[in-house]
């Protein structure tokens, strides 16, 4: 298997390895894939009150593709708004990393993982509104 | 960059300097065909050949006439089992094998169900790998020809109770195949003690070329007859037609006369070296499984899963030269491999470790180390200390390392599956 020089960066110097507080209200988490398939991601945005994120956190079990699409998404939403984050496709990432066809699946857990994390917040942030 | 360390000697080996030396005779001086009978160039080479015949031979406890030069193993084995089922159609139409053999067998034995010659057993193993001979024993029936239960795996290096079951097959009268690759010259193999019919052996495992290897057919008590699956000239008493291998031939002798001799020390060398590497990973991390069985294993066999560190990504660390620690030291890579999916054609994980019950989570973790002849103390210590610190930095980037931490049952967690 060979791998693009933007894979072995991101596999090598992984950007944004790590976790928040889960309870955070600020804080969404999405954890995507399944330990049997072989690649498991946590990714968690940090989002302020006008919907700007923040920060994002993560961490990966998977191939080296796995954990340089997470490493890299979790770049590319720094400074977007809920709708840009929307919009992201996992194509970007097949795109920015040069990702061979057997790894596309590594790309779209890494859009489906920000979504979840996405979701994850808005759920917290609307139960936060019915207690108020 | 120092060279790369080489640790995946079940996939194939390095011919011995003393192989190769005896080779390269036959390439252009003594370059007959062994098959001319009108003149010198091909009375050498048929010399040859015999001598290597005696030497493969020699290792087995066989006689030189029970030999069969072929391609490799993979053709031994698809000779084996089609063989003797075309051959003895008559008497029946069964055969028992069982579910961690080399898919050269295995595919074999499914072509044959498809093509309506055949019906397969495919018998289970237990959690360490090993088949019951009374399973075999139980499994015969009336119409069973043949039993192909290997020697030793490829993967987990376990080691079958090859001299049991060939107590059962003699005792029943049914023919024995052991597909022998990975045994032969590691272990000893005596055919008449162990009650062997058909072996297949390889060249490139035990430090020969590759390319040529053997099937052992028993020529007495019993006579083992076979179907050909290649026709032509009629070489190696028509089992097997095609102008000899010469150089591979000899260099495939060699290499198995080095075994016989070298075979009692060599073994306990490695054993040695595949200890301290097994002792140094299970003292300095935590979860990790040893996949096989402890003792009846091939001494240069350790497959390990690093449960939470998925295999691909351990092997990318250890390849090394992408690694910045690795590239600024100039560390040399590691030649390791994985049961993992994303390292097989099929994105499958291991069939056989799913055979040994061991889950696709942790299938996904293992790496097999391949220790042999050239493997070192020094390249032991530095491999612990590579995967020491790639499956520690790997443990620092996964989830589920963190979630077991912190008491999680990940067996629990309704994950989100694609």
């Amino acid at each position: 298997m060979a791998y693009s020089d933007k894979v072995l960066d991101h596999y090598s110097n992984p950007r944004n390895v790590g976790t928040f507080a889960k309870d955070d209200p600020d804080v969404g988490t999405g954890v995507v894939g399944a330990p049997e398939c072989g690649d498991v991601m946590k990714l968690q945005l940090r989002i302020s009150d006008d919907g700007i994120v923040q920060d994002a956190r993560f961490k990966t079990f998977g191939c080296g593709s796995a954990i340089a699409s997470s490493s890299y998404v979790t770049e590319l939403v720094k400074g977007k708004t809920i709708d840009e984050v929307m919009a992201i496709k996992n194509t970007n990432i097949v795109e920015e990393l040069s990702l061979p066809p057997v790894k596309i699946h590594c790309s779209v857990l890494a859009e489906d993982g920000i979504k979840a994390a996405l979701a994850d917040w808005k759920r917290k942030r609307e139960g936060v509104k019915q207690a108020s | 960059m120092r060279k790369a360390i080489y640790m995946d000697y079940h996939s194939t080996t390095p011919v011995d300097p003393r192989v190769l030396d005896a080779m390269l005779p036959y390439f252009n001086e003594i370059f007959g065909n062994a098959a001319s009978r009108t003149h010198g160039f091909g009375w050498e080479a048929e010399k040859a050949v015999e001598t290597g015949r005696e030497q493969v031979a020699g290792l087995i406890g066989a006689r030189p006439k029970e030999i069969v030069f072929m391609s490799g193993a993979t053709e031994a084995d698809n000779l084996a089992v089609r063989g003797v089922v075309e051959f003895y159609k008559e008497k029946g139409n069964h055969v028992i094998t069982q579910v961690t053999e080399h898919k050269a067998v295995l595919d074999t034995c499914r072509a044959l169900e498809r093509e309506g010659k055949a019906t397969v057993t495919y018998l289970p193993v237990d959690t360490e790998g090993r088949v019951d001979p009374d399973d075999v024993r139980r499994a015969i029936t009336d119409k069973t020809v043949l039993v192909s239960i290997m020697y030793a795996n490829n993967e987990i290096g376990t080691i079958q109770p090859i001299a049991e079951i060939g107590k059962v097959t003699r005792e029943k009268g049914v023919l024995f195949h052991s597909d022998a690759v990975q045994g032969v010259g590691k272990l000893p193999i005596d055919v008449d003690a162990m009650n062997l019919d058909l072996a297949s052996l390889t060249a490139h495992k035990i430090y020969g070329p590759k390319g040529v290897g053997a099937l052992y057919v028993r020529s007495k008590g019993p006579r083992v007859r076979l179907t050909p699956i290649i026709y032509g000239g009629g070489h190696e008493r028509g089992m097997r037609s095609g102008t000899l291998n010469v150089p591979g031939i000899v260099g495939f002798g060699k290499a198995a006369e080095l075994c016989r001799v070298s075979m009692a020390d060599e073994g306990q060398r490695i054993l040695r070296l595949r200890e301290r590497l097994r002792d140094g990973i299970w003292s300095r991390l935590d979860e990790v499984y040893l996949n096989g069985h402890p003792t009846h294993r091939l001494p240069g066999n350790l497959n390990v899963s690093f449960a939470y560190v998925e295999g691909e990504s351990l092997l990318m660390g250890l390849n090394g030269s992408v690694h910045p620690i690795a590239a600024a030291a100039s560390l040399p890579p590691i030649a390791v491999s994985s049961g993992s999916a994303c390292t097989s054609a099929t994105l499958e994980p291991s069939y056989v470790l799913k055979a040994l019950g061991v889950g696709d989570d942790l299938a996904h973790t293992s790496i097999r180390f391949g220790l042999g002849r050239f493997t070192t103390e020094e390249e032991v210590d530095y491999v612990l200390e590579r995967i020491v610190h790639e499956v520690t930095r790997l443990r620092e980037l996964s989830p589920l390392y963190e979630m077991a931490k912190e008491g999680i049952d990940l067996k629990t967690v309704a994950w989100q599956r694609d």
